[in-house]
């Protein structure tokens, strides 16, 4: 009886049941989609929506993305933010109808953009208000706090601006390095104590990213779903940043420094976007004391880059590395922001520098309370909350002379 | 040391890491540029205007449909409604005006729609025309969707006055107002269902002229003859009915759009025709909604006035700006007999209404037919 069973070669019926399994199982991933498409199309057939129609105008959005001045007049990007189209019939510049073109002409659909130009003849340093009204009468209002020639891209320009991006990114961050040497020689505790003092920092750093972020995004269409956007964004980055960086254990030394190195670049970015910015749309003078105070503002920042490294020695490249890094966004966020840009984007990249930060703040506090742990001590001692404090305090302070 | 450097900073994770910063700056670079031009850190001095227009660039943009809307300001400059006369049986004229409210979406100025409410289907309403002296029936039918009325500014009894408890009418209903027609002069009537503020400013009102009985003005029977419509006299004047009017499109309690007849800068794109030889007389009504007041300016040219047309002899003389409050009015007369012929400009005053539609252009030209 217990002969040789024969090898198990699926018998033709076995096969054939197999395949109708497999299409009987596609079959079923079809039935729900198969039920959204007759569901849709009754929906849209029957019409039975209408019974909601109030007979009221919709609520028209549209938001206003860039502003471009030039020697042609003004130039808006505008969007629609809500469901309902939006057909422009007027613009009135300084409570004045203006003529002006659209491009690409016709109804504004959902989410799509376009061109205004107006031939207007602005005035240099001085406020205009610009005030679209679309068919129904709405009317949307931009606002030109003061009004200089958008910059186009001169290479005349791009050194200034980069010497400008170098002095508030990446040298206080060098300074602040030069702080390595006396940190290696405190000792285990006092170690830990600047480690406290760079969590500080980069709670600061979360906070104004995060507020940036924000403010942005509630500039933005209400398609984007701005706040949201920020949110996940940044939760996002920061569980991919913590599960890259973990791949062979919490990082430690060079790579936790990397990773610092990382969130406050990021930030420095939004800084540089948001400097950028300030200058081109001429809401800011650009004087000595203002780059001064970007300088001592992030020179916390390097001190708290180099902390981890204390224990080991790395070569003097790690640290160049790192600096630029940093410091090396804040130019390109001058570069970017100093045209005029669409505020989605720049919610996108804080929301992105904010998950940078979180994640680092993480390691940082891991790698104390394991430090902590090692030693039986207590993680949050007075001497670690006097850091924390100290850390997030100097931010503070030192922004009061940079909030442009 | 130096070992555990490579093991837990690959370079897959730093460029993990780096990544998610390129990508948000490749964003931020992605978005298009599209006005590079060299040098153009200067203001725009040179911007050359569209057309050789009086106004340039200045102008709302496109053309009204008049034949959607069912008016044409140009033709309400002249499109008197003298109702149907009919005696009474002590011998005096009995003249009776039908008068409908109707919700109406108008289009105010190209591409711009506003839900107005409105007598007889437009905005201002028919101007009406009647003679001093003379008994006049209103019969007021609302068609509407809210209360309305029509308040006369004239001589009446409180039951005729057409404000809530004194001929209010609701949708569907009727009344009939009755009164005698005085003062002669240039007046006005409009909604005064509440809120008034929304009731004028959605389109409610009208002109109310009345023309001066030459019999009873013995001391300036011609002047009295002159205004009164159909005789040779006045058919030797050209008459215009303007009314002031604005128009608060998105509700903030500030127009968007100001005019003569409802249509933004309409009178700047079609200049209205004047002979100079001939009189021009003007009745303007300002019934501007939101601001305190409204004007009229005219350009290289002086007029006499008559404030609210109550007189036959001007109560200001050789003025080139008069100034009215809401539902004042009066009547402008002056001629352009030595001008050249050419666009001669008329505007308000306030340069912001002016420049928000209220503006617009004589043609003097030589003669017309």
């Amino acid at each position: 009886m217990n002969g040789e069973i024969p090898p198990a070669a699926p018998s033709p019926a076995e096969t054939a049941s197999g395949r109708s399994r497999t299409i009987a199982n596609l079959l079923w991933f079809a039935l729900p989609l198969l039920a959204l498409l007759l569901a849709s199309g009754w929906l849209v057939t029957s019409d039975w929506l209408k019974a909601f129609d109030a007979g009221a105008p919709p609520v028209e959005k549209l938001t206003f993305e860039r502003v471009v001045l030039n020697r042609d007049g003004i130039h808006l990007k505008v969007r629609v933010g809500g469901s309902e189209p939006v057909s422009i019939a007027q613009i009135q510049v300084d409570e004045a109808y203006w003529t002006f073109t659209q491009e690409p002409t016709g109804q504004l659909n959902h989410l799509s953009s376009a061109w205004l130009h107006i031939p207007y003849p602005w005035v240099l340093g001085e406020k205009h208000e610009v005030k679209v009204v679309s068919r129904t009468g709405a009317t949307f209002t931009k606002e030109i706090e003061v009004a200089v020639a958008t910059p186009t891209v001169q290479i005349g320009q791009l050194v200034p601006q980069a010497m400008l991006g170098a002095f508030v990114g990446i040298v206080p961050v060098l300074i602040g390095m030069l702080f390595y040497p006396a940190i290696r020689n405190v000792g285990r505790r006092g170690l830990d104590f600047v480690l406290a003092l760079t969590i500080g920092l980069l709670v600061y750093l979360l906070v104004d990213s995060f507020k940036e972020a924000i403010e942005l995004a509630l500039t933005t269409a209400a398609a984007f779903q701005g706040i949201v956007m920020v949110v996940i964004a940044a939760v996002i980055a920061f569980l991919a940043l913590l599960s890259v960086g973990r791949r062979h254990g919490a990082p430690t030394g060079i790579a936790l420094a990397t990773y610092i190195a990382l969130g406050i670049g990021l930030h420095n970015l939004g800084e540089g976007l948001a400097i950028g910015a300030a200058f081109a749309t001429g809401v800011a003078g650009l004087g000595t004391f203002l780059v001064l105070g970007f300088t001592l503002h992030n020179v916390t920042e390097g001190i708290g880059i180099v902390a981890p490294l204390a224990p080991a020695r790395p070569p003097i490249a790690v640290f160049a590395g790192l600096a630029l890094l940093a410091g090396g966004p804040a130019i390109v966020g001058i570069w970017l922001g100093s045209f005029s840009y669409a505020p989605q984007w720049t919610a996108l990249a804080l929301a992105i520098g904010v998950g940078a930060i979180l994640q680092v703040i993480v390691e940082v506090g891991a790698y104390l309370m394991r430090s902590a742990a090692r030693s039986s001590r207590t993680w949050l001692s007075p001497a670690m909350l006097v850091g924390l404090v100290l850390g997030i305090g100097v931010m503070y302070a030192t922004a009061m002379l940079v909030k442009v | 040391m130096p070992n555990w450097v490579p093991k837990t900073l690959s370079r897959r994770g730093v460029l993990s890491g780096s990544l998610l910063t390129a990508g948000g700056t490749i964003l931020a670079a992605l978005t298009p540029r599209k006005h590079a031009a060299a040098d153009i850190y200067e203001p725009p001095t040179q911007i050359r205007s569209a057309g050789g227009s009086a106004h340039g660039n200045m102008i709302a943009v496109g053309e009204v449909d008049n034949a959607r809307n069912g008016f044409d300001p140009g033709a309400m400059l002249t499109d008197w409604e003298t109702g149907t006369v009919s005696r009474l049986p002590d011998g005096r004229a009995l003249r009776t005006f039908e008068l409908f409210a109707v919700d109406k979406e108008i289009e105010i100025v190209p591409g711009v729609f506003f839900a107005a409410w409105t007598y007889n289907g437009r905005v201002p309403g028919p101007a009406l025309r009647a003679t001093e002296g003379e008994r006049l029936r209103i019969v007021f039918r609302n068609h509407g969707s809210h209360p309305h009325s029509v308040h006369f500014h004239g001589i009446h009894s409180a039951r005729m006055d057409g404000i809530p408890g004194a001929g209010m009418v609701e949708p569907g209903g009727e009344f009939v107002y009755e009164f005698d027609a005085f003062p002669f002069g240039c007046h006005l009537y409009h909604c005064h269902a509440l809120p008034l503020k929304r009731h004028i400013h959605k389109g409610m009102y009208g002109a109310f002229i009345i023309d001066p009985d030459p019999g009873r003005h013995p001391e300036s029977e011609p002047v009295a003859r002159s205004r009164l419509l159909g005789t040779p006299e006045n058919k030797q004047v050209q008459e215009f009915v303007m009314v002031m009017n604005g128009f608060d499109t998105d509700f903030d309690g500030d127009n968007e759009v100001y005019a003569v007849n409802t249509v933004a800068h309409h009178f700047s794109k079609h200049p209205i025709k004047i002979d100079r030889a001939r009189l021009v007389r003007i009745y303007l009504v300002n019934v501007t909604e939101f601001d305190p007041i409204n004007s009229f300016h005219l350009h290289a040219n002086f007029f006499d006035y008559y404030d609210h047309g109550t007189t036959l002899t001007p109560t200001l003389k050789t003025v080139d700006t008069i100034m009215q409050c809401q539902a004042q009015r009066g009547i402008l007369e002056f001629s352009f007999p030595t001008h050249e012929a050419g666009l001669y400009m008329f505007h308000a005053h306030q340069s912001e209404f002016a420049e928000l539609g209220w503006m617009g252009l004589f043609d003097v030209v030589e003669a017309t037919s």
